[in-house]
């Protein structure tokens, strides 16, 4: 028994220094970057090199330009293995932190940002979500703290379908034609469907919806109704982490054509199909931006940081999809802080006045050239209104060893989208009692 | 020395059968509650009321809920995270349909939805046992999610399949949900609800609807000879079970993350509801205190220490040492103490008295 009470006693003092806050290792005048990324859990393959990416743009900044503007980034990660509440515990450990608290946040992932979008907009601290999150997010008058910049689950919807239409050779031909859509079956998985759902209704094709519960290994039913049953012409996906993996070998398993078979820029990248092996040849996947290390702001974090010993990662990452939507997620919230800092002079920034430089972001061709990144991606522009800019996407396919491009860029119908995501946002204000930002 | 109740004389029955008779436990328990009413509401940063007393409230009161069905009626369940589910996705649609509800009575209806669907699912325990009766909760547990993420009006339609609680007050302009409510508004009024519901379980289980459940979880047979009616007692304890997890079910979505999807009470949550039991001890209400507290605070104390203490690790080690110092632990606590954190306290206790003379 008397180890027992030695354990006790033990807890006790763990937990006493729980209360005790730790002293600030943190230089005073250096801008926190609080990071949660995923680097443990189910979707941990997904997740490290995109937080490297992430995490080595900011240390590039920091050795080969001394900082933004000559202030210093300090981070702190919080790994939260894609659980919600872990990330809730997260953004809390780390919203106040450093001098001004956290610059934003990167949650990458659909179902914490749900749960810190409401926590955030009191806090007053942008949410970067590239690419995934709540779709209306988009609509600044409702979500002034939420930037779903460059594309929404909606624009990529919207992209997927004309794509196929596209290869049939035009829209017209989409009649009667069969579209499955394999989903995780999670808030991420669901997003899209309501585009889908209209753009059905609009071309008439049919759409047949396959969820797959998390985390994604258990599929063979799913595509033996697809590969032998249903038969479509083709199928998109919406998965994450081990599921696209084991949706390639299932689907090369019913002899589904690969040609036919397209994700989502979150099913398209290395650890998705190389654990597919031969298999994946041929599978196709959205992107915004560009894979591979031929960009200068890659060679630089190969140079000033790989070379020196001083990356996060294992250096075989450099260059992937992942990596690279990492590293562009760094390039945008760094360009935030540096318009907060132009406007509101060199020093460390609250969320709110980043918030404001997010607001202002004007990523034009020039300037993604000058940041090392010239034909990365179309260039884009954030308004007070517009927090998702809709950039054209482009279709990639795995030859077996790398990504290659196969399409034009493809511009979502804004038309189309735009007033969805306006009247997807007012439905949530109206929910929450909110009243829309004037934008004018 | 300290803990002695040598001179305290009961002069009634009411006072003997006390729920706290020796004096020093009232203290202690007095004292406990100014710490939780006054001293955290005012020192407690808000990371702190937020992210780890309001959890961790939740979490025992869910705790104390599966206590009830399996440490005290003996009926061993898995699906605790679907009755939460229940209770959750009860309370978002009734605070949507009837707005003017008063969260009070909106948060004690859910309950009493998830009791109705609990009395449902308990129905196979009056002809399974055991491991079965395991599965056959475990049944609840995929159903009932199933059934939240694929029907769609259970989430008014939702796009994503996310329900997110609406701000509501208590009185007037006191918001205890939503983004005007504030962290000491949200946690007192938890900590009212979870110290009232733990009263009334404790009392439960003094009286004699909790003797029935544990004769009938010493041995059915014999507790059926002496007069005890197993229908109603284990529906009654599938009921009242259900209602404590879902009204946890319902805290979690409105107090702690302000939204909440279907998965985020699958079956892990059920797991990790029944270690707390199992740390905690099975058969005290105390234990499901102690094991919340075990399970919710430990992982956040073990991922902050190595940075607390300097350390240059990097995230991933972190969480992987995490898991394994949290498993280690696990099996250290039930090799050592197999009834679980409330009978070490209660040895504790009894060394207590004897200090500074053991025999």
């Amino acid at each position: 028994m008397r180890v027992c009470g030695r354990v006790l006693t033990l807890a006790t003092v763990a937990a006493a220094c729980l209360l005790a806050e730790p002293a600030p290792s943190l230089a005073v005048d250096s801008q926190f970057v609080g990071l949660m990324p995923y680097r443990t859990g189910p979707y941990a393959p997904n997740g490290i090199p995109f937080a490297d990416g992430v995490a080595d743009y900011l240390q590039l900044i920091n050795v080969r330009d001394g900082g933004i503007n000559g202030v210093p980034i300090s981070t702190e990660e919080c790994d939260t293995s894609y659980n919600t509440d872990r990330g809730v515990e997260c953004y809390e450990r780390l919203k106040n932190k450093g001098a001004t608290g956290s610059a934003a946040f990167i949650p990458l992932s659909t179902g914490i940002t749900y749960a810190l979008i409401e926590r955030a907009a009191v806090d007053k601290v942008p949410l970067l979500t590239t690419g995934y999150g709540r779709t209306a997010g988009g609509d600044g008058r409702v979500f002034p703290y939420v930037f779903t910049l460059p594309d929404s689950y909606w624009s990529g919807a919207d992209v997927a379908i004309t794509y196929v239409a596209q290869q049939m050779g035009g829209f017209d031909k989409l009649k009667g034609k069969k579209i499955a859509f394999v989903y995780h079956d999670s808030p991420y998985g669901k997003e899209p469907i309501p585009v889908f759902e209209a753009l059905a209704a609009k071309y008439g094709f049919q759409l047949s919806n396959f969820p797959v519960a998390h985390p994604g290994l258990e599929q063979k039913a799913v595509w033996l109704r697809i590969g032998r049953q249903l038969r479509p012409d083709w199928t998109i996906m919406w998965g994450w982490g081990v599921m696209n993996s084991t949706a390639i070998k299932e689907a090369a398993a019913v002899g589904y054509n690969m040609e036919h078979f397209l994700g989502v820029w979150w099913s398209g990248a290395e650890p998705d199909v190389i654990p597919a092996g031969d298999a994946a040849k041929g599978y196709k996947a959205l992107a915004f931006h560009a894979p591979g290390a031929d960009f200068k702001v890659i060679q630089d974090v190969e140079k000033f940081l790989y070379a020196a010993g001083k990356g996060t990662g294992d250096k075989n990452n450099v260059g992937t999809v992942l990596y690279n939507r990492g590293i562009f997620n760094s390039v945008v919230l760094v360009e935030a802080i540096r318009n907060a800092m132009n406007k509101f002079g060199n020093k460390p920034m609250t969320g709110e006045q980043i918030q404001w430089g997010f607001e202002n972001l004007d990523m034009t061709s020039e300037k993604l050239a000058s940041l090392g990144l010239a034909g990365f991606m179309q260039p884009f522009k954030i308004t007070c209104a517009d927090h998702e800019a809709s950039v054209p996407v482009r279709v990639q396919q795995w030859d077996g060893k790398q990504w290659t491009f196969v399409s034009d860029w493809i511009q979502p119908d804004r038309s189309l989208i735009r007033p969805m995501i306006e009247a997807a946002a007012e439905q949530y204000a109206k929910e929450k009692n909110i009243t829309p930002r004037d934008c004018k | 020395m300290f803990y002695r109740e040598a001179g305290q004389f009961k002069v009634s029955y009411a006072a003997d059968q006390a729920i706290f008779p020796i004096r020093q436990d009232q203290i202690g328990m007095a004292m406990i509650l100014a710490v939780a009413y006054v001293v955290m509401p005012v020192a407690g940063s808000e990371y702190w009321l937020e992210t780890i007393m309001i959890p961790f409230l939740v979490f025992s009161l869910a705790a104390i809920g599966l206590n009830i069905l399996t440490g005290y009626a003996g009926q061993l369940s898995l699906g605790t995270g679907a009755f939460m589910a229940c209770g959750a996705f009860a309370a978002y649609k009734l605070t949507t349909a009837f707005p003017d509800l008063n969260i009070i009575v909106a948060l004690l209806l859910s309950g009493v939805a998830a009791a109705a669907v609990g009395i449902v699912f308990g129905l196979p325990s009056l002809r399974i046992k055991g491991f079965y009766l395991a599965v056959a909760t475990l049944a609840a547990q995929f159903f009932l999610i199933w059934l939240f993420a694929k029907v769609p009006w259970f989430t008014n339609y939702s796009a994503s399949g996310v329900i997110s609680a609406p701000p509501r007050a208590v009185v007037g302009e006191l918001y205890v949900t939503g983004v005007h409510a504030t962290p000491q508004a949200r946690y007192l009024f938890c900590l009212t609800l979870v110290a009232v519901l733990a009263l009334l379980a404790k009392n439960m289980v003094r009286s004699s609807i909790g003797r029935q459940w544990m004769a009938i979880r010493d041995m059915d047979i014999a507790a059926e000879i002496i007069g005890i009616r197993p229908l109603r007692t284990k529906l009654s304890a599938f009921a009242i079970s259900s209602f404590y997890c879902g009204v946890a079910g319902a805290l979690w979505a409105f107090f702690y993350t302000g939204t909440v999807e279907p998965g985020a009470f699958d079956i892990n949550r059920s797991f990790q509801i029944l270690y707390m039991i199992i740390i905690g001890g099975l058969g005290s209400i105390l234990g499901a205190f102690l094991g919340a507290g075990f399970i919710v605070l430990l992982p956040i104390v073990l991922s902050r220490l190595p940075l607390m203490l300097g350390l240059p690790i990097s995230t991933a080690t972190i969480s992987h040492i995490e898991v394994m110092v949290f498993g280690t632990l696990i099996v250290f606590f039930l090799i050592v103490e197999p009834h679980g954190l409330a009978r070490l306290w209660r040895i504790f206790k009894e060394k207590l008295r004897l200090w500074p003379f053991p025999y």
